[in-house]
């Protein structure tokens, strides 16, 4: 199968609107279809990772859990904009401590999310063959 | 009046339109992605002055659906769904800034 770059912006946040959950299916079909998938949090898609949301009062799928799997599927470039956290009072210590092992080093735990600029971000936009925007 | 506004500030300019027409005795209650302007951030000192004035109130289980219960701004009242109907009823008329 062609294997093309996909990158996925996520720019808003968990439950106000559908977007979230709906981009995360889609990044799932991607990798299952073995493509080469990364994510990019910017604006208020920061908040979709996070760390300790809790929907039960909202009554709905708190879906964050999510993220963690998706080192098992191979997916672990996970972009962070700094201008978006940082507009927000956020920091990468407020964000889920996702992680991937490494096949080519002794399956050694990896951090998946990279803080960056949004110019480091738009320079790995370039680079893609295709281009979603949630 | 009561005022409740459902949209992040960084996505829509919904709080600030509620913000530019509110009158002195009008509560704000943030809800669903409004939340979002409960937290500690750059837009912050919009609401800082209501606020301090205990005239701003967020909705809980939004508030920890999004995970920044800890990161709340200084005087902002949290409620439950039982709290957002006692407002309504105190304050009889409410506008939805969607």
């Amino acid at each position: 199968m062609v294997t093309k770059k996909f990158i996925y912006l996520n720019r808003r946040s968990s439950f106000g609107t559908v977007y979230a959950i709906e981009s995360l299916e889609v990044v799932l079909i991607a990798a299952a279809f073995e493509q080469d998938v990364s994510l990019a949090f910017i604006d208020d898609g920061v908040y979709q990772i996070v760390e300790g949301q809790n929907a039960d009062g909202i009554g709905m799928k708190n879906f964050s859990k999510t993220f963690h799997a998706l080192g098992d599927y191979d997916i672990n470039k996970l972009y962070v904009s700094a201008e978006s956290l940082e507009e927000r009072g956020l920091n990468v210590d407020d964000l889920m401590p996702l992680v991937y092992e490494d096949e080519d080093d002794d399956w050694a735990e990896k951090p998946s999310v990279k803080v960056i600029s949004n110019v480091e971000l738009s320079k790995i936009m370039s680079e893609q063959d295709v281009c979603l925007s949630f | 009046m009561l005022h409740t506004v459902n949209k992040s500030s960084f996505e829509r300019n919904s709080l600030k339109s509620c913000l530019n027409i509110i009158d002195d005795t009008s509560v704000i209650l943030l809800i669903e992605d409004g939340v979002i302007s409960a937290a500690k951030n750059t837009n912050t000192p919009m609401i800082a002055n209501l606020a301090a004035q205990g005239r701003v109130y967020a909705l809980q289980g939004d508030v920890e659906a999004r995970g920044i219960s800890s990161k709340l701004a200084d005087n902002i009242k949290l409620i439950d769904y039982a709290g957002f109907v006692d407002l309504v009823v105190e304050h009889g008329t409410a506008v939805s800034w969607v």
